[in-house]
């Protein structure tokens, strides 16, 4: 079947030009440079949650991450760009397998500095008035629903869905079902009209953040969330080579008891960091989510021109 | 396939954090009770895929015991228990073409044709002024089925019905 007309209607897109816009002229007024990195990269990801496309021997990138930190390791200072990324596997009302991040980079900040930036960023690009800014810890989110962060095990969790009426079919590991209270659980109560943001999420989840040097239970990364939908992630990133190089092997060690396959490290990256990643904050968030909620739309598709 | 039962998907949510476990959300029918269910999968987890498919045939006959169809190609003959046209039975008219969902090649559910034609077997004579009622009365049709009809419907007449509301449409002339 033939359908030749595009998925979002033309209003709508006009006003994601303008978003464009806005965003590039707040970077520009901060003094942050925009930068263009490889859509196509010769490294791919480890995480064992996010899955790449392949080319011949590319990896279509999920993120600009790798490449933005060899820039800054290379002394470009604050960089930010609006970057095309591919996820394989993500598909949905709020997901698409290809999408546009805004990706940006603070030197000398923390992530509680950059969440803040965020949050004002959010407020100027949604001109929606009364968006209440929220901060919490990923604790604090858990308490809600009388679970303790440090002490819940899987079947702590296991309880909490069943209770919810949420039934799981099948083996979980502890962190997938703890991520699941959250997402189905907590998310989903965020009010409508807050700009939630949580920080110290849980250490085993930092990926690529520092851990807390006063609480090393948790991580120096942060979520935020228009309403109960996810915008944004962001790191006081980690800049010590040999602690990442670490965590990309138990990524694959995790990816190989998945059953899925392994994927190289990126070399490149690593070496970057040992060089001397400055200190530095970095988040990336998802310019058709905050799209959908500016124009307060239900499914990603009314802002993407066309869907593939 | 869950539990030994087959499914059909009705609605499927995927819930994944940036980073994080993808699940897929699921909402499904049990085919053998025609429950609603909600369940939620890791996403990638592999099911059973139940051997389920829909195929027109013809009705044939019951026995009292089993609904006797045949699919009009091969001339295959299948036997539904009671479970299985318990929604429709009151429908099925003897050489009507109807969907009947086989599992494992046997049949699971039957759907009836939406419009059938079935004669009237019983109804009271229509009394004239009578408007309490709606200017309508109920109507034994020739597989059992009870239709309200308008007042100056008569007993020997044909009906077509609506099977998915249950409802009278028209008479059918000869």
């Amino acid at each position: 079947m033939t359908s030749w007309q595009p998925d979002a209607k033309l209003t709508i897109l006009r006003q994601r030009a303008e978003v464009n816009n806005l965003i590039r002229n707040w970077f520009e007024k901060r003094g942050v440079l925009e930068v263009e990195t490889p859509v196509l990269g010769d490294a791919g990801i480890t995480d064992p949650q996010i899955h790449s496309y392949k080319v011949e021997h590319w990896y279509l990138q999920t993120s600009p991450e790798y490449f933005m930190k060899r820039l800054l390791a290379d002394g470009s200072g604050d960089i930010y760009q609006l970057a095309k990324v591919f996820r394989s596997s993500e598909s949905g009302w709020r997901h698409h397998h290809e999408f546009t991040l805004l990706e940006w980079y603070r030197l000398g900040w923390d992530e509680r500095a950059l969440a803040q930036e965020v949050v004002d960023l959010i407020q100027h690009l949604a001109a929606v008035k009364n968006l209440k800014p929220v901060m919490t810890t990923y604790a604090e989110c858990l308490a809600r629903v009388d679970l303790d962060l440090f002490s819940a095990r899987g079947k702590d969790y296991r309880n909490a869905l069943e209770q919810a009426d949420i039934e799981l079919v099948g083996e979980c590991s502890d962190k997938a079902l703890r991520e699941l209270v959250f997402t189905e659980l907590v998310q989903k109560q965020f009010a409508d009209d807050h700009i939630t943001v949580v920080h110290d999420y849980p250490a085993e989840d930092a990926s690529l953040a520092k851990i807390n040097q006063k609480d090393p239970r948790v991580a120096a990364r942060f979520e935020v969330f228009w309403g109960s939908l996810e915008l944004a992630n962001g790191f006081h990133e980690l800049t010590d080579s040999a602690e990442q190089r670490s965590r990309f092997i138990e990524d694959n060690q995790q990816r190989s008891t998945d059953g899925l396959k392994e994927v190289e490290v990126d070399e490149n990256l690593l070496a970057a960091l040992a060089a001397g990643l400055p200190d530095c904050a970095g988040v990336a968030l998802g310019v058709d989510r905050l799209l959908m909620k500016k124009f307060d739309l239900e499914d990603i598709k009314e802002v993407i021109s066309f869907r593939s | 396939m869950l539990d030994s039962d087959p499914y059909s998907i009705i609605e499927n949510e995927f819930v994944k954090p940036g980073k994080g476990q993808a699940f897929n959300r699921v909402k499904m029918r049990n085919l053998k009770n025609g429950r609603v269910v909600d369940k939620t999968f890791k996403s990638g987890e592999s099911i059973e895929a139940a051997d389920v498919m829909e195929t027109e045939m013809q009705y044939l006959y019951n026995d009292g015991d089993f609904w006797h169809f045949m699919d009009p190609d091969s001339f295959d003959q299948h036997a539904a228990p009671v479970t299985a046209v318990e929604d429709s039975k009151l429908w099925l008219k003897e050489q009507d073409t109807c969907t009947v969902t086989l599992w494992n090649d046997s049949p699971l559910s039957v759907s009836p044709p939406n419009f059938v034609e079935l004669k009237i077997t019983q109804t009271d004579p229509g009394l004239r002024g009578d408007t309490a009622s709606g200017g309508s009365k109920p109507a034994t049709l020739e597989t059992g089925a009870v239709v309200k009809v308008p007042l100056f419907i008569e007993e020997g007449e044909v009906l077509k019905v609506d099977t998915r509301t249950g409802e009278y449409v028209s008479r059918v002339k000869d």
